[in-house]
């Protein structure tokens, strides 16, 4: 389930008592209803599932994520195979 | 699209799936509940990548597969009625009730509509003042939201010819389902990133400690997954059994506040039949009290139809996880996506969609 | 059932699905198109129909056929595009471009269209008239001149607008064979730029997906770019524009009937993001929505180079690349290498393509 995508909040408005924003997609634009993240402003990225904002997408966290992917194996190949090694006896026979 | 494509990375791809190989020592199953990580793991050929021992086995997480055969009758009944405009998201129109499809319904005069948004729904109805709307409410706790707020605004702005024909399920009653079958095989959880941005964290660590199974809340991107795997794997290798979130940047323990309040507001729980697989106590929601008026079942004359199955769909087993779609004698035969014979051949993410999609390479070559 | 068939002459053991009614789905220009095609209209034109061997159909964009010491290509399309104006163009300009491109896929130079509308009672004169002169437009852009038409009316309440037919005729030059079972292993499976344009651009405004996009139909005219792919001298063997169904439709039907196995790279898939984009926030795949204004080439190996030059040396293949080859192995498949390096095959898609939630 949940085709959900990020999106950067355009501009707030009020519609029929309900907020809803424009938000961007890159290279696509949908509005959007933020009832559910009422705290979210104009510059902020939104997770969108079905023209509803279900979440804030934390975008520090995001980048933190991607950076621990950067990460992983750059320490193997910093130290070379005494962490190969650790690896191997810790995790018994592949 | 940001804070998309980056998760797609191939060389990152490539450190997750080495990491992978390199913290594995035996085999191991775990299940990826939502359709879309199934969807996600065939489109991208990362089951191919895993270490031979380490399988996917694939969850009920797709909605238009459990969605029961008795909605899925009431729907094109209502779809079938004069004056009706019935409303759904594209995934339900190919999807086979006793004897057709919503597809079929509108060839017959139905008017049928699809729509990408329940808030789309409610508009025609406004539009449309003199028709009878109905909006097809499915989904996990990802859509529910959606549908919550929708008809709470029809109330609100009184628009008193919409109404919702609701089938929600839940996740963590199906866990628990598939975790009490005799025949099991699943040793870790990928939970549903998406539904956790809804609902939160809090229901799955006591299944992680009742079923002694690893949890990892796992979003739907490759690196996504991978990593969702990877946290997985070294939980299993370490005799750990703990509840993770591998998807911090859309997933809060807490959840969203605002959402769950509406919710309990909009919904009150039931007994849902999985299509395929049975009864599961408490794994679904239905209209509270309160919004018994825009229930489009109780508005609507649809008792009394008669359903029935196809006896060749084993459907059932496979969203259990017990049967691999290319093992059903009907696959790729009398049921392929052109002809579907139960919901897991029609949903873009039915596991035996998926892998007629994506899979008949690898039995073209092992034939 | 319809009087006038006979059901005891079918040749094909697969029977017509048991649906009793026409749906969407068989005017998706994916399988279910081709069904209605193989299982209903074919054995119902018996030996008036096409002169192919029976259960094996031509599904070429258009006919071949002779006429004195000539090769006439004859083609017909008809367009039920709803909305009738999108970002970049409206139903007129597809109705000439479309046929022009079928024409030009044969190899042709097209030269005389027919235009025949079936009009909904109620239809704004003013959009009929930007319809005829976005046609007119086209037309002339094209080179080609529209000689001849008809007009019906229906009842307010039957059809949607406006339907357009447009047939064309054009010649086929001396020496040129080009057709979809021509494709052959080995050959290079070229397109002329980027996919998904079309498709993108009028799901825009379709009521119920609206959503902003600086996406424009790529609807063009694609006979110029033939010529100058011809005029290298290479033996191009197939040319197809992948319209309706998008570029998964037309490798399936081609390495279908050429009984080939189709690899494709996705890396190399000229999606631009605006396309992307879109397709991931409603769930679809980008080689399965519409292009007019693009095409695909398999040309032998040894001629990639100088084609792929000549096309991007013409305005509409200025895009031009390479995304794959044709093999023997997995005949009638279209197999993707991903990203990631795993496989995965492009299917055939069923019928009208659906945004999805899930």
């Amino acid at each position: 389930m949940c085709l959900a995508v990020p999106g950067r909040v355009l501009s707030i408005t009020e519609v029929d008592g309900t907020s809803m924003a424009q938000v961007d997609f890159g290279g696509v634009s949908k509005d959007v209803c933020l009832e559910y993240v009422p705290d979210v402003t104009v510059g902020e990225y939104v997770i969108v599932h079905v023209g509803f904002a279900i979440q804030r997408l934390d975008e520090s966290s995001a980048q933190e994520t991607l950076a621990n992917f950067e990460r992983l194996g750059i320490l193997e190949e910093e130290f070379g195979d005494g962490l190969t090694r650790a690896a191997e006896q810790a995790g018994g026979d592949r | 699209m940001k804070y998309l494509d980056e998760f797609s990375n191939p060389d990152l791809a490539r450190r997750l799936v080495d990491q992978i190989h390199a913290v594995t020592t035996r085999p191991w199953a775990m299940m990826e509940v939502c359709g879309g990580q199934t969807h996600s793991i065939i489109r991208h050929g990362i089951d191919q990548l895993l270490p031979d021992g380490v399988e996917m086995i694939h969850g009920p997480g797709c909605p238009v597969c459990v969605t029961p055969l008795e909605i899925i009758d009431k729907a094109l009944a209502i779809a079938a009625q004069p004056g009706v405009i019935f409303c759904s998201f594209g995934d339900m129109l190919r999807v086979p009730g006793s004897s057709q499809d919503l597809f079929g319904i509108k060839s017959a005069g139905g008017d049928v509509r699809v729509v990408y948004s329940p808030l789309d729904a409610l508009k025609i109805a406004r539009e449309n003042p003199d028709r009878q709307v109905v909006f097809f409410g499915i989904g996990f706790e990802t859509t529910a939201p959606a549908n919550a707020m929708t008809v709470y605004q029809a109330r609100r702005l009184g628009v008193r010819n919409f109404s919702l024909l609701v089938s929600h399920v839940l996740v963590p009653p199906a866990i628990a389902a598939i975790m009490e079958s005799p025949r099991c095989r699943v040793q870790a959880f990928l939970a549903a990133g998406h539904v956790c941005s809804v609902m939160g964290t809090a229901e799955y660590p006591p299944l992680a400690e009742k079923y002694q199974v690893p949890i990892v809340v796992t979003g739907f991107e490759p690196l996504d997954i991978l990593e969702g795997i990877r946290r997985t794997l070294v939980q299993l290798e370490s005799g750990r059994h703990e509840l993770e979130n591998a998807y911090p940047r859309a997933v809060r323990d807490e959840g969203n506040v605002a959402a769950m309040a509406m919710l309990r507001d909009v919904f009150e729980v039931t007994d849902r039949t999985w299509r395929g697989i049975g009864m599961i106590p408490g794994s679904g929601w239905r209209l509270s009290e309160r919004y018994r008026d825009f229930d489009a079942e109780h508005r609507f004359e649809v008792a009394g139809l008669h359903t029935e199955e196809s006896p060749l769909c084993r459907s059932g087993e496979v969203l259990q996880g017990l049967l691999k779609p290319n093992e059903c004698a009907a696959f790729g035969k009398q049921c392929t996506p052109r002809n579907p014979l139960g919901a897991t051949m029609v949903s873009s993410e039915g596991a035996c969609a998926a892998y007629y999609a994506y899979r008949r390479l690898d039995l073209v070559q092992i034939s | 059932m319809t009087a006038g068939l006979d059901f005891e002459n079918w040749t094909c053991p697969v029977p017509l699905r048991d649906t009793p009614t026409i749906v969407m789905g068989h005017g998706g220009g994916g399988a279910m198109s081709g069904e209605l095609v193989e299982h209903l209209f074919l054995p119902g034109y018996g030996a008036a129909g096409a002169a192919a061997e029976p259960g094996r159909y031509e599904l070429g964009d258009c006919a071949v056929v002779p006429a004195g010491d000539t090769r006439i290509a004859f083609s017909t399309d008809s367009f039920v595009v709803k909305p009738m104006f999108f970002p970049g163009g409206s139903i007129g300009d597809l109705a000439v471009n479309g046929t022009v491109n079928d024409l030009a896929m044969a190899g042709a130079t097209p030269l005389y269209l027919s235009a025949a509308f079936i009009l909904q009672e109620g239809t704004a004169m003013a959009d009929l008239g930007r319809i005829a002169g976005a046609m007119g437009a086209a037309a002339r852009a094209a080179g080609v001149r529209l000689v001849t038409g008809d007009t019906k009316v229906v009842d307010n309440g039957s059809g949607d607008g406006v339907y357009v037919n447009t047939s064309g005729v054009g010649i086929v030059p001396d020496g040129v064979h080009i057709g979809p079972g021509r494709a052959a292993a080995g050959d290079a499976v070229l397109i002329s730029g980027d996919i998904g344009v079309h498709g993108v651009a009028v799901m825009s405004c379709r009521e119920g997906l609206e959503f902003g996009t600086t996406v424009s139909s790529d609807t063009a005219p694609l006979h110029g770019l033939v010529a100058a792919m011809l005029a290298t001298g290479a033996d191009l063997h197939v040319l197809r524009d992948p319209t309706r169904g998008g570029v998964a439709a037309s490798l399936n039907e081609i390495a279908r009937t050429a009984r080939v196995g189709v690899d494709l790279v996705e890396r190399d898939l000229p999606i631009p993001p605006e396309v992307s984009d879109a397709c991931s926030l409603l769930g679809l795949d980008p080689l399965q929505v519409a292009n007019e204004g693009k095409l695909l080439a398999f040309v032998p190996a040894e001629r990639v180079d100088e084609v792929l030059a000549a096309m991007r040396a013409h305005p509409y293949g200025s895009g031009a690349r390479r995304i794959g080859t044709c093999v023997t192995e997995h005949p009638g498949m279209v197999v993707a290498r991903t990203a990631l390096g795993g496989t995965r095959v492009v299917n055939m898609p069923i019928g009208e393509q659906l945004p999805r939630i899930c």
